[in-house]
């Protein structure tokens, strides 16, 4: 069987790229969390907050280790696999991996120290800095890796430069690239992914604590505050989704094509909820389709046809089976995440959230939905631009290293997939293990309803709520004492 | 805008400088875990990973952006380099993630077995990152066979050819001595004392490999001096890095840990500078002839390119610095163990 060094190079970047995406959205979301929750911590002086901090860093250090030692393997698979690619883009998407290196990733792991051992060096409010500080990081590396990638789907600011094999794109206008066509709509879209995944693992984590009637108060303030949060990133995302699909209608028709499986060009065109299909006859099978839906969201009215793949040149065309499954899964889920929040939040609010067990066990599950959305949004958006790496300028065959025999490329797979089936299983382990332990109980313990049992704790929460409240009022007398003394 | 500049040199020099700060802070850090199966004990080998515990993953951060600048400033090299040395940055990565991994979980589960598996994979990936960024060093001063199109023709054992390896050795004992020092640095008591011990035997060692390389690099490749003929005063680098490495025994006898630890980032700066002055002005030499070197010329980006990234450098350096001190100065002195260590 002849190997294909471009098909290798192409798994390869897939699944390490699916797989280091597992850990960054979880940074950005969680670090969001833990500015919230020391914020409250610096603002009420309640200890359950200052519990609750220390608990979720434990948690997005381990998600931020793995985040970085697979990040570190992205940025040499672009020049180890992708020589060609990266000699063709080197001028534009460098700056933006340079600014990357010196903004983000510095203030990143810098303040990630402090945050993570510095709990007994550093005054609380330097902490929090640290907290922030370390978010923003997270932040901005989202920035600038989102900026080249979305100047790869709609390139701006640029030249070309050479011709044949020595062309390259050169940077005309630096900030056209960076407020490239589809960048801030695709920066949004990606950082409320983030969240909503941050969120729903201190959703998930807490309601487990709900139900295994351990750490109530922890896990009842941790979960209100991810609650809240998903609910209005999840409403958000429902925006910046519609956004997005609208710049990608614009700039990148096949692609959308492919999303939505239009094949042929056609008034009136059609909204699948769901289909299969089905390249041999170009037709959408077993499809609910909703007339004229698509034409409506494209165009604001229900006749304009829209851009079929008929209109692209057979060697033009992406594959359409999985970015058409991929996309309607996301939006299913994006779906979901908003049924389930708005409901929860509003059940929250007349207080009988916390008695509905199969509620709870919902939250404990529905962990898995942010990941599978955020990795599908992810391989529809970059199979969706196939067959180009660079939108319109630079086929994937064309960018992969000449100098890397498929031999070398099969091998490195196999030790990735290896090394990296190890990394998720200690991860799962070792969070497995931390949310076993739970948060510290050192501190003078203000769960007072930890030992009945879960419907009998719920029934009591006002008067744990009320009992909470003397507990903080004596903790900050007694500071007031201390600052006397 | 920098009309005046020659912002090739420039970039060339920064990156230098992004080196310098890699081999120096990560330097430390691999050179700890050579050295960590040496420690005997719990407490020992805790003291050892948590010497490097709150720093490492920045100081990796260093080799992450030192590949994205030349990523940005000079696409070709990077391109050539990383697909030429495709095998051996796999098994550096492949050994950079198990020691991040080593790091952070061996402390995580109290079985002795589970600790000590941790220990050797953290000890033994530190070694073999180490040897091959030396192995990588060597092959940019031996040079590889490059084509007309800029592309690496050679095999992955053309890369491990005895100069390469020996340079990838010469590095190992650097790293191994500068660790010692830092661990000498930040330890205190009967420990110390031993580890006064290692840094005596890795810059014994260091300074046999240091002689060995400076005669097989005048032996194999004469051109590494050639512009020391035409710019005089790198000769100047010579001294600067001869008394460095002779001051660490002194430091040592006087009991300067500072001072040894200084000494020993001045000589590892003045190696690099002294590598760099080497090749210049080559990026990438090629064994082929000197018409397919890649030069900082033919290798870089564009002016505007190197413009732009010098504007970013300039408003992010300074912030680097300043943090970087900042998290220096909250975990200066010795290491202590508590609840939030490794």
């Amino acid at each position: 069987m002849e190997l294909d060094v471009v098909l290798l190079s192409r798994l390869q970047f897939a699944f390490t790229v699916m797989f280091h995406y597992l850990y960054p959205p979880l940074s950005i979301g969680l670090g969001l969390l833990i500015v919230i929750m020391e914020g409250m911590f610096l603002r009420t002086g309640n200890p359950i907050y200052e519990r609750m901090t220390k608990f979720w860093i434990k948690i997005f250090a381990l998600t931020f280790g793995l985040g970085v030692a697979s990040g570190i393997v992205m940025e040499f698979e672009f020049g180890t696999n992708w020589a060609t690619y990266s000699r063709y883009v080197g001028d534009v998407f460098g700056s933006a991996l340079a600014a990357e290196g010196i903004f983000a990733f510095f203030l990143e792991s810098g303040f990630l120290a402090v945050l993570v051992f510095g709990w007994n060096r550093v005054s609380p409010k330097m902490h929090f800095f640290s907290a922030i500080m370390v978010f923003l990081g997270s932040l901005f590396s989202s920035v600038w890796i989102v900026v080249a990638n979305s100047w790869m789907q709609t390139p701006a600011g640029y030249h070309i430069v050479g011709e044949g094999l020595m062309a390259r794109a050169e940077i005309v206008d630096f900030w056209a690239l960076v407020f490239n066509p589809s960048s801030v709509v695709r920066l949004t879209h990606v950082v409320l992914g983030a969240f909503i995944q941050g969120a729903f693992l201190v959703l998930s984590i807490s309601a487990w604590y709900l139900l295994k009637n351990r750490h109530l108060e922890f896990a009842r303030r941790s979960f209100t505050i991810a609650l809240v949060v998903a609910t209005l990133t999840s409403l958000a995302q429902l925006i910046a989704g519609h956004f997005s699909a609208e710049v990608v209608a614009k700039y990148q028709p096949a692609k959308l094509a492919a999303f939505e499986g239009v094949y042929k060009t056609e008034d009136s065109t059609p909204l699948y909820l769901f289909g299969f299909p089905n390249s041999e006859t170009q037709t959408v099978d077993m499809g609910i389709p909703v007339p004229g839906a698509l034409s409506f969201l494209v165009h604001k009215d229900f006749s304009t046809p829209v851009t079929g793949l008929d209109q692209f040149a057979k060697e033009d065309q992406p594959p359409v089976a999985l970015p058409f499954q991929m996309y309607h899964i996301m939006i299913a889920l994006g779906i979901y995440f908003i049924g389930l929040t708005c409901v929860s939040l509003f059940l929250l609010w007349t207080g009988k959230l916390f008695q509905m067990r199969w509620l709870m066990w919902v939250f404990v599950f529905s962990v898995v939905g942010p990941f599978i959305a955020n990795q599908a949004g992810w391989i529809a958006a970059e199979v969706g631009r196939q067959p180009w790496i660079v939108y319109g300028l630079l086929r994937t065959s064309e960018g992969v290293s000449k100098a890397v025999a498929a031999e070398a490329v099969l091998s490195s797979l196999i030790m990735f997939t290896l090394l990296y089936a190890l990394l998720f299983l200690l991860f799962v382990y070792l969070l497995d293990r931390k949310i076993k332990h739970g948060p510290d109980e050192d501190e003078k313990d203000v769960d007072s309803t930890r030992h009945y049992d879960f419907i009998d704790a719920i029934s009591k929460r006002k008067s744990s709520a009320s009992m909470m409240d003397s507990e903080v009022m004596s903790f900050r007398s007694n500071l007031e004492a201390e600052k006397g003394a | 805008m920098f009309s005046f500049l020659d912002l090739n040199l420039v970039w060339f020099i920064l990156l230098g400088v992004l080196l310098i700060g890699y081999a120096i802070l990560d330097g430390f850090d691999l050179g700890v875990g050579v050295l960590h199966l040496f420690t005997k004990g719990d407490t020992e080998r805790r003291i050892s990973l948590n010497s490097i515990g709150p720093v490492w993953d920045g100081n990796e951060v260093w080799l992450v952006t030192a590949g994205g600048a030349l990523f940005a400033a000079f696409p070709h090299a990077y391109a050539t380099a990383f697909s030429a040395f495709y095998i051996p940055f796999m098994i550096l990565l492949c050994m950079l993630i198990f020691r991040a991994v080593a790091l952070e979980f061996r402390s995580k589960e109290p079985m002795p077995w589970w600790r000590a598996t941790w220990d050797v994979a953290f000890s033994v990936s530190s070694i073999v990152a180490s040897v091959l960024f030396g192995v990588a060093v060597g092959n940019l001063v031996v040079g590889i066979p490059l084509g007309e199109d800029m592309e690496f023709q050679g095999t992955f054992f053309q890369l491990l050819n005895p100069y390469s390896l020996l340079v990838g050795v010469f590095n190992l004992t650097i790293f191994a001595m500068h660790g010692a020092i830092y661990l000498y640095l930040k330890t205190e008591g009967d420990l110390q004392q031993k580890v006064k011990g290692w840094v005596v035997h890795t810059t014994a060692l260091f300074v046999v490999f240091y002689i060995m390389t400076t005669i097989a690099t005048l032996v194999t490749v004469p051109s590494m001096i050639a512009n020391f003929q035409k710019f005089p005063v790198v000769w100047l680098l010579v001294p600067i890095n001869v008394l460095a490495i002779a001051n660490i025994p002194r430091s040592l006898y006087f009991n300067q840990p500072g001072i040894a630890f200084l000494s020993s980032c001045v000589s590892i700066a003045t190696l690099i500078l002294l590598f760099g002055a080497g090749v210049f002005p080559n990026m990438i030499i090629s064994s082929l002839g000197e018409a397919t070197n890649l030069t900082i010329y033919s290798a870089a980006s564009s002016q505007k390119t190197l413009g732009i990234m010098l504007i970013i450098a300039i408003l992010g350096m300074p912030c680097v610095i300043a943090y970087t001190s900042v998290i220096y100065w909250v975990f200066r002195g010795k290491v202590q163990l508590d609840k939030f260590s490794y």
